[in-house]
C-alpha cells in the first residue's frame, strides 16, 4: 500500500506529456497491473487489476487495456493513459488468455473451465458466438490476415484452427503435452506452438487458405538443468521472423531461436518462473513477466542480452506494451 | 540422436488435418472392490459410494472431448463387487469384450483379477493397492501402477523432513499387516534419505467403533500417555494404513512436534484443494460433474483412464498390446495437473509422479524436492528404483 501511494506521489509530482512507452504487467496474485515507463524503465503505478488478472493486451490504438480478470468471469477495460476503470466486456466463465483482432473489434478468449472460446464484441461489449474446442482451452494465436484464430487446449493437447468467418474449426494439429500459447510470424506463414510438459515448441508452415503442416519440433536443452523444468509457455517472434524467443517457465531461462535453421541458439538467464512475452513497440527490447521473482526481465533484442530487471506486484503473468 | 528419429517419426504420425480420422471405440471398465471397513476418523475422509467411478465419469468426457476431434469415442463401464463376487464381475466385464480395466482392489485380489485378466489378454491399471510387492518380486506384465506404492508415499514424506532437517523420528506403527508395511516403507525410506529412527512404538488396533459419543475425551488422555517417555525427536512418522489412531496424532501428542504419514502431513496424488499447475480447472470440472470434492481414488481411476486416451489419441489404437507398449515406451507423457510430466518404469509399470503433502487443509508442498537428485529422473527419487527391483516381467 506504502508503496503505490508512494508511486502515485511520483506520478503526480513527474506528470510529464505522455511520450513514453509504457509496459502493461498483469500480476496474478497481487490482482493489480503494473505499469512501467518503457524508457526510464520506472515503474510509474501500481492499480487494482480485478481478481486474478492473466491475458492482457491492447487495443489497436493504445487506448484501451484489456485483461482476462480469471476469477471475476469477464475481461476488465482500463483507459491506459489515466487508469480508469471502463465498463467491462462478456467473457464467459475463467478468461485466461485471449487475442484481440488486427481491427480490435472482436476479441477471442479462451474460457478454461468451460472447453469455449468466446468471441466478444468490444463495441457492443456483447457476446458474438461461443465455440467448443479441447478440454482447458488456453493459448490464442490469431493469423496476421486475421482469418484463423488458433487456440491451444491443454488437456486435449491440440492446435484448432478457427475460422473468424464462421467460427467453425477448420483444422486441429495434435502437439505435445498442455500447449500454452501459439504466434504467428507476421508474414503469417508460420506458427509456433509451445507445449509446457511436454518441452518443445511445434513448428507448423501455414499455406495460403491457411492449412498447417507440422515441419518441426524444437526442443530445449540447458546445462545443469532438469528436462523436467524445461517448460516453454510465451512465444514472440522479431517482425522479420528471424528469432523466435521462448520463454522456458521454471528453467528461469529464454531461449533464443534462429527463425530460419530452428536451432536454438543460446538461453537469457531472467527471473524465476518466465511464462509470458511482449516485446515494446519499436522491437528493441523483449520483456519477460517472472511470476516466482515478481519481476520483469528486460531483454535487448539486438544484443540478446538481459539487460535490467523491474520489480513488479506479485506473480507477474502477461504483458503488453504500447508507444 | 534417436530422440530425435523419433520425434520426426511422431511428426508424421500426429499431424492429422480433421477430415481423416479413423473412428476407434475406447471400451475400458473400473472394477472396484469393496471390503468391509470401519468408518474413518475423519468425516472428510467418508468413501463416497461413486469412490473411483466419479473419476471414471470425468475421464470419458475429456477423453470424449479430445476424441470428438479425432473419431474418437469413450465407454467406461464402473462396477462394485464385494470380494467374493470380484471374480464374477471380472468374467463379466471380459466377457463383454472389455480388455482395458482399471481395478480398486486390495493386493490379493488384485492380483488374481490380473492373472485372470491377463489370460484374456486385458491390461489392467492398479488404480489404489499400495503394496511394494506389486512392483517387485510380485509385479504382473500386463499390470501398470497409477496407484504410488507405500515407498513412494513414504520417500516423498522422508524427502520433505529432511529437507527441513527433521532427521530424528519417531516412527509410530499400527498393528495390522498393512500398517506394518508402510511401516517398513518409513524405514526404509529413513535409512535412504539419512534419517535416524531414535524411537519407534506400535499402537495396537484394539478394534472397536471409531464414532462414539465421547469423542475426543478418551483420546486426549490416552494418547500423549502413549507418546510420552520417547527418545530427543523431531517429527513423529505415523504408519496407520487402515486409518484408526493417525488421525487422532497431532495435537495429542506429549512432546509438541509435527505429525507426518498417516496423520498430519499426508501424501497425497490428489486432494480438492490443489490448485498449481492448472489444478483447478481440474477440480471445477471434477465439482460441476460430480457435485463433489475430489478423493486420491477418483484421481488415480481418472489418470488411468488419461493414459489410455493419450495412448489413443496418439497411437490410434485401443488394443491392450499397443496401448501398454506405447505407456510404457520413451515416447509417452502426460499432464497430470503435477507441474511436470508423468511417464511410466518400464521395468515395473510404475507410473512416475510427484506426490503431494496435504495436511487437510492445503497443499503444503510436493515431492520430491529439490536437491533430491537422480540420474534418469528426479522422480525416480520417490519410490523402488531399478536397481532394487526384483521385478523381471518387464524384461
Amino acid at each position: 500500500m506504502k508503496t503505490l501511494l508512494l508511486s502515485t506521489a511520483l506520478v503526480a509530482l513527474g506528470l510529464s506529456p505522455a511520450l513514453a512507452g509504457k509496459a502493461f504487467v498483469s500480476n496474478e496474485r497481487g490482482n493489480t497491473i503494473t505499469v512501467i515507463d518503457t524508457d526510464t524503465w520506472e515503474v510509474i503505478t501500481e492499480f487494482a487489476g480485478g481478481n486474478r488478472p492473466r491475458g492482457i493486451t491492447v487495443s489497436p490504438d493504445g487506448k484501451k487495456l484489456y485483461v482476462c480478470a480469471s476469477d471475476d468471469d469477464l475481461v476488465r477495460v482500463f483507459d491506459t493513459e489515466t487508469y480508469e476503470e471502463l465498463p467491462s466486456l462478456p467473457s464467459g466463465p475463467d478468461p485466461e488468455l485471449f487475442v484481440l483482432e488486427q481491427s480490435g473489434k472482436r476479441l477471442f478468449i479462451a474460457n478454461e473451465d468451460d472447453n469455449l472460446v468466446t468471441v466478444t464484441d468490444t463495441e457492443t461489449r456483447t457476446i458474438l458466438a461461443e465455440i467448443p474446442v479441447g478440454v482447458e482451452p488456453e493459448g490464442m494465436g490469431i493469423s496476421p490476415d486475421g482469418k484463423f484464430v488458433v487456440n491451444t487446449s491443454e488437456t486435449t493437447n491440440m492446435a484448432h484452427f478457427i475460422s473468424t468467418e464462421d467460427y467453425e474449426i477448420k483444422y486441429n494439429v495434435l502437439v505435445d503435452q498442455r500447449p500454452r500459447y501459439a504466434q504467428y510470424t507476421a508474414d503469417g506463414t508460420r506458427l509456433y506452438v509451445s507445449s509446457e510438459i511436454g518441452g518443445t515448441v511445434t513448428v507448423m508452415d501455414i499455406a495460403e487458405d491457411g492449412a498447417p503442416t507440422v515441419v518441426h519440433k524444437i526442443t530445449f536443452e540447458v546445462p545443469g538443468v532438469q528436462p523436467e523444468w524445461l517448460q516453454p509457455v510465451g512465444v514472440k517472434v522479431t517482425e522479420d521472423g528471424s528469432r523466435v524467443f521462448v520463454a522456458l517457465g521454471p528453467a528461469n531461462r529464454v531461449a533464443v531461436v534462429d527463425g530460419q535453421s530452428l536451432e536454438v541458439l543460446d538461453y537469457i538467464l531472467v527471473g524465476q518462473r518466465v511464462w509470458q512475452l511482449d516485446f515494446t513497440p519499436d522491437q528493441k527490447y523483449l520483456l519477460s513477466t517472472n511470476g516466482n521473482s515478481n519481476d520483469i526481465t528486460v531483454i535487448d533484442v539486438a544484443a540478446e542480452k538481459a539487460v535490467r530487471s523491474i520489480a513488479v506486484g506479485q506473480a507477474p503473468w502477461g504483458v503488453v506494451t504500447i508507444d | 540422436m534417436s530422440g530425435w528419429r523419433q520425434a520426426l517419426c511422431a511428426l508424421t504420425m500426429i499431424f492429422f488435418s480433421g477430415q481423416v480420422a479413423q473412428a476407434v471405440e475406447v471400451r475400458a471398465a473400473v472394477l472396484r472392490v469393496d471390503y468391509p471397513r470401519l468408518l474413518p476418523v475423519s468425516r472428510h475422509d467418508l468413501r463416497a459410494g461413486d469412490i473411483g467411478f466419479a473419476g471414471a465419469a470425468l475421464a470419458d468426457e475429456d477423453n470424449g472431448t479430445t476424441g470428438r476431434f479425432l473419431g474418437h469415442t469413450y465407454q467406461t463401464t464402473t462396477h462394485a463387487a464385494t470380494p467374493e463376487e470380484a471374480d464374477a464381475a471380472l468374467d463379466a466385464i471380459l466377457a463383454d469384450g472389455v480388455r482395458l480395466i482399471v481395478v480398486q482392489a486390495e493386493a490379493e485380489d488384485l492380483l488374481r483379477l490380473t492373472d485372470r485378466a491377463g489370460a484374456a489378454g486385458a491390461l489392467v491399471f492398479n488404480a489404489s493397492a499400495p503394496d511394494i510387492e506389486l512392483r517387485d518380486a510380485e509385479c504382473r506384465a500386463n499390470l501398470l501402477h497409477v496407484a504410488p506404492s507405500n515407498q513412494m508415499l513414504a520417500d516423498a514424506v522422508a524427502q520433505f523432513a529432511v529437507w527441513k532437517q527433521w532427521r530424528n523420528w519417531f516412527l509410530v506403527e499400527g498393528s495390522n499387516p498393512a500398517d506394518q508395511a508402510l511401516g517398513q516403507a518409513f524405514r526404509r525410506a529413513a535409512a535412504k534419505f539419512g534419517a535416524k529412527l531414535v524411537e519407534t512404538r506400535i499402537f495396537e488396533d484394539t478394534g472397536g467403533s471409531r464414532r462414539t459419543d465421547s469423542g475426543h475425551v478418551l483420546i486426549q488422555r490416552q494418547l500423549p500417555v502413549f507418546m510420552q517417555g520417547a527418545r530427543a525427536h523431531d517429527v513423529v512418522i505415523a504408519a496407520d494404513a487402515t486409518d484408526y489412531f493417525a488421525g487422532y496424532l497431532p495435537y495429542h501428542l506429549w512432546t509438541p512436534r509435527p505429525v507426518m504419514g498417516s496423520g498430519g502431513l499426508r501424501p497425497v496424488t490428489m486432494n480438492a484443494t490443489h490448485e498449481a499447475w492448472g489444478a483447478t480447472q481440474f477440480q471445477t470440472r471434477f465439482e460441476k460433474l460430480t457435485q463433489r470434492r475430489v478423493a486420491p481414488e477418483d484421481y488415480n481411476v481418472w489418470l488411468a483412464l488419461r493414459v489410455i486416451g493419450e495412448t489413443v489419441t496418439r497411437t490410434g489404437s485401443a488394443e491392450p498390446d499397443a496401448i501398454r507398449a506405447y505407456a510404457l515406451s520413451d515416447s509417452f507423457d502426460l499432464a497430470a495437473f503435477k507441474g511436470q510430466k508423468v511417464t511410466f518404469r518400464d521395468w515395473n509399470g510404475q507410473l512416475r509422479q510427484p506426490v503431494l503433502l496435504y495436511d487437510g487443509w492445503t497443499t503444503v508442498s510436493v515431492s520430491p524436492q529439490e536437491g533430491f537428485l537422480h540420474q534418469i529422473s528426479p522422480l525416480d527419487t520417490l519410490g523402488l528404483d531399478r536397481p532394487e527391483s526384483a521385478c523381471t516381467a518387464f524384461n
